[in-house]
């Protein structure tokens, strides 16, 4: 059995699918976080197959990949620290509790 | 000649007015006072070495074989359009602009002299002086122009200086409504001026004065025989360059500006109204008279207009009762005389006539001999008013007695404006109606009644001021003659308008620089000596002494004097027609066009966007998991119609 290009997309598109699910459906916005970050690292994930299945000579995708990982680290502080704050301002990190920016 | 003294008399009085304007509030009034008439008195010396050496010097580059030649002394680029259409700045120097410098100068001093006296103690008195150089700086720029564009520059300038002396006294609301008046009148008027300057640039792409005025069949050969609705472009041109003259110069229908410009201090009226900015439209015609000749229809345009202003201003001024107004009425109607006298001259020879350009030179004539009899008689009246505190004859009378030099010197004023020998006048209109009479008898037998009117008018106005019946408060607020700086320029300018006339003029100025030896036409001139004389005994026998003769004649022709003292209802016209027509018709129907149409489209998009975004506002909800539902959904949705179409 050949190891296709399929056999890695079919994870990371389950990866994806679950992220969105999980962060449609969560309440908390830590766990919102970590659904958002499986998205992210899908999209990632994508990157490295199309550049390894597409493209074999070159290492852009890869190279993307890494500066993705890099900034989904600083984006993750800064949600932390929103999340954080929120916290302190509303003392809850409930998504429900958050609802003042509205029309 | 030597650039440094031209320059000198221009910059003199804009130095004087940026000093006065800007330093004068820190000085008091008599340094204000002494620095612009020391000023002033430095440019008229100036002007008049300057206009003396254009005359006499024998120099050749300003006379050739006995002909005057039209000189630039200098001439800098400006502003640069085209390659061929530059705008410069310059000062020319030809019979007449020589002839101009002087005539501002002198009343200027003049007037300076006597403002000292006459604005006393009132407020703004170095604002007074600053506005009074302002002016004389446009005044000379204008007449010194070497071009079309400069001349409509400074044109502007003496326009707005007319407009600020009309208005200072600021709070005086007649004050400000006359010098609005005459700001939007005279600059509606210069709308047209300015389309004439441009047409006529257009086709001919020359601005200056020389190439303008040397080869005038040139210029006809530029427009191609171009028409507009019937006539040439060319007569377009002149007539609208003429329309500036028209405001300026205050003939009907764009006169009504002038007898309320009577508002400004009377030294003022004396200077912008009556001796030099208001005869800028005369210059301006004999500056382009080349060009006006060749031009068709042009010059009996201005014939025309002439002659009807003359006689209609020469009937308002009879039934007048503020002095400054008939001296307003007569300066419209003495102007137009000009005007119809510039008319009726030629530059080629025409048969039946000795010399087809004498109405060009007597024009000019009259120019200068008027600007110093009726500069003198505003002066007067200036001494009157501020003697006895009013405008209205009727609070005058009998004053003889009381104003010895003030009698005197305004009865050489109007000895001389009513054309009587030996006074200039006599000399200036004794010209004049010649030019008339040659050119075609009615000319000639109409401005004869018009100067017979004049005669009339300026006599009713003497005699009621300083004949019959004294006024009663002259017991307790006796009147007396000005102090000397206002007697000095009325002695001063009524000797120059005793000799003024026995000046060989057109020795001087003629149209082509040739000279004219001027000759008394005895005919012409004894039918205006026994008109002039009759007019006064007429004036003598109804106004000298109090008489019921006004009276019936008033009640003879009711109507008539009712429309004349109402000016014939001009003011009420253009009342109308402003205020009824413009405002009221056309100016509304915009404005309901405006609020109605587009204001309302605008008011319907804004109505629409709001509505609809209060509608779906709902879905700004506040909860980011709906957002990100909608999101996909649409996401999902794209990637699907993508699918179907591409796929």
């Amino acid at each position: 059995m050949k190891l296709t290009m399929l056999w890695y997309l079919v994870p990371s598109i389950i990866m994806f699918v679950c992220g969105i699910y999980g962060f449609m459906t969560r309440k908390n916005l830590i766990a919102i976080l970590i659904s958002l970050e499986l998205m992210l690292n899908s999209a990632d994930l994508n990157f490295v197959i199309f550049n390894r299945y597409l493209f074999p000579g070159s290492m852009e995708g890869m190279i993307f990949t890494l500066f993705a990982v890099a900034l989904a680290a600083a984006e993750t502080a800064v949600a932390i620290a929103i999340i954080i704050n929120i916290y302190r301002a509303v003392g809850s990190t409930d998504i429900n509790e958050v609802k003042q920016m509205k029309f | 000649m030597e650039v440094t003294i031209p320059i000198l008399i221009l910059a003199i009085p804009i130095f004087m007015f940026l000093l006065l304007g800007l330093g004068g509030v820190k000085m008091s009034h008599k340094v204000a006072g002494i620095l612009g008439i020391c000023g002033l008195g430095t440019t008229a010396a100036l002007a008049y070495i300057v206009a003396c050496t254009y005359y006499f010097s024998g120099d050749p580059l300003f006379i050739v074989d006995g002909v005057r030649q039209q000189y630039q002394v200098f001439d800098v680029t400006w502003l640069a359009f085209t390659q061929n259409l530059v705008v410069k700045i310059g000062f020319l120097l030809d019979p007449i602009s020589a002839l101009m410098l002087i005539v501002i100068t002198t009343i200027s001093f003049m007037v300076h002299l006597y403002s000292w006296g006459y604005m006393e103690g009132e407020k703004g008195f170095q604002r007074y002086y600053a506005f009074l150089s302002l002016f004389t700086f446009s005044m000379l720029g204008l007449v010194v122009a070497t071009n079309i564009f400069q001349m409509y520059i400074f044109w502007e300038l003496v326009g707005v200086s007319s407009y600020l002396l009309i208005g200072f006294f600021y709070k005086l609301p007649s004050a400000v409504s006359a010098s609005k008046k005459a700001f939007i009148v005279t600059r509606f008027a210069d709308l047209g001026f300015l389309i004439g300057i441009l047409l006529l640039s257009y086709y001919t792409d020359t601005f200056n004065f020389v190439e303008l005025t040397q080869n005038p069949e040139l210029v006809l050969g530029t427009t191609g025989g171009a028409t507009y609705m019937g006539a040439s472009v060319l007569t377009w041109a002149m007539v609208l360059i003429f329309s500036g003259g028209m405001g300026k110069s205050a003939m009907m229908p764009l006169h009504i500006w002038l007898p309320d410009a009577m508002e400004g201090p009377t030294p003022v009226s004396a200077l912008i109204h009556a001796a030099t900015m208001v005869v800028a439209g005369v210059y301006l015609v004999a500056r382009l008279f080349p060009v006006y000749c060749v031009v068709d229809f042009s010059l009996t345009f201005i014939c025309c207009v002439g002659a009807i202003t003359a006689f209609y201003a020469a009937m308002v001024a009879c039934a007048q009762t503020d002095i400054k107004r008939i001296l307003a009425f007569s300066t419209i109607s003495q102007i137009a005389f000009m005007m119809v006298s510039i008319g009726v001259a030629y530059d080629k020879p025409i048969e039946g006539m000795h010399y087809s350009g004498l109405g060009y030179m007597a024009g000019m004539f009259h120019l200068f001999t008027h600007a110093m009899f009726k500069a003198l008689l505003f002066l007067g009246a200036g001494a009157l008013i501020h003697a006895v505190h009013s405008n209205e004859y009727t609070a005058m009378g009998g004053l003889r007695k009381y104003m010895p030099i003030t009698h005197w010197t305004f009865l050489i004023g109007c000895l001389a404006i009513a054309g009587i020998w030996p006074f200039a006048g006599f000399f200036s209109k004794d010209e004049m109606l010649a030019a008339m009479f040659n050119r075609h008898w009615f000319w000639g037998a109409w401005m004869t009644m018009v100067a017979g009117l004049t005669a009339f008018y300026m006599f009713r106005l003497y005699f009621l001021v300083f004949w019959g019946k004294e006024n009663p408060h002259y017991k307790e607020h006796r009147p007396h003659d000005g102090p000397w700086v206002m007697s000095l320029p009325l002695i001063l300018l009524a000797g120059v308008s005793i000799c003024a006339g026995w000046i060989p003029f057109g020795e001087f100025v003629t149209w082509n620089g040739e000279p004219y030896h001027i000759h008394i036409e005895a005919p012409v001139a004894c039918t205006s000596l026994i008109v002039a004389v009759a007019a006064i005994i007429l004036a003598a026998i109804m106004y000298m002494k109090p008489n019921s003769l006004p009276a019936k004649f008033k009640n003879a022709v009711p109507a008539l004097w009712t429309a004349a003292n109402r000016r014939f209802y001009w003011d009420e016209i253009y009342q109308f027609i402003t205020h009824k027509i413009i405002f009221g018709i056309i100016c509304k129907s915009i404005a309901w066009f405006d609020r109605h149409v587009i204001d309302a489209t605008m008011d319907g998009f804004a109505k629409i966007t709001q509505s609809l975004s209060f509608r779906i506002r709902g879905m700004q909800s506040g909860q980011i998991q709906g957002y990100v539902g909608w999101y996909i959904t649409g996401a999902v949705v794209i990637a699907a119609i993508a699918w179907l179409c591409f796929a």
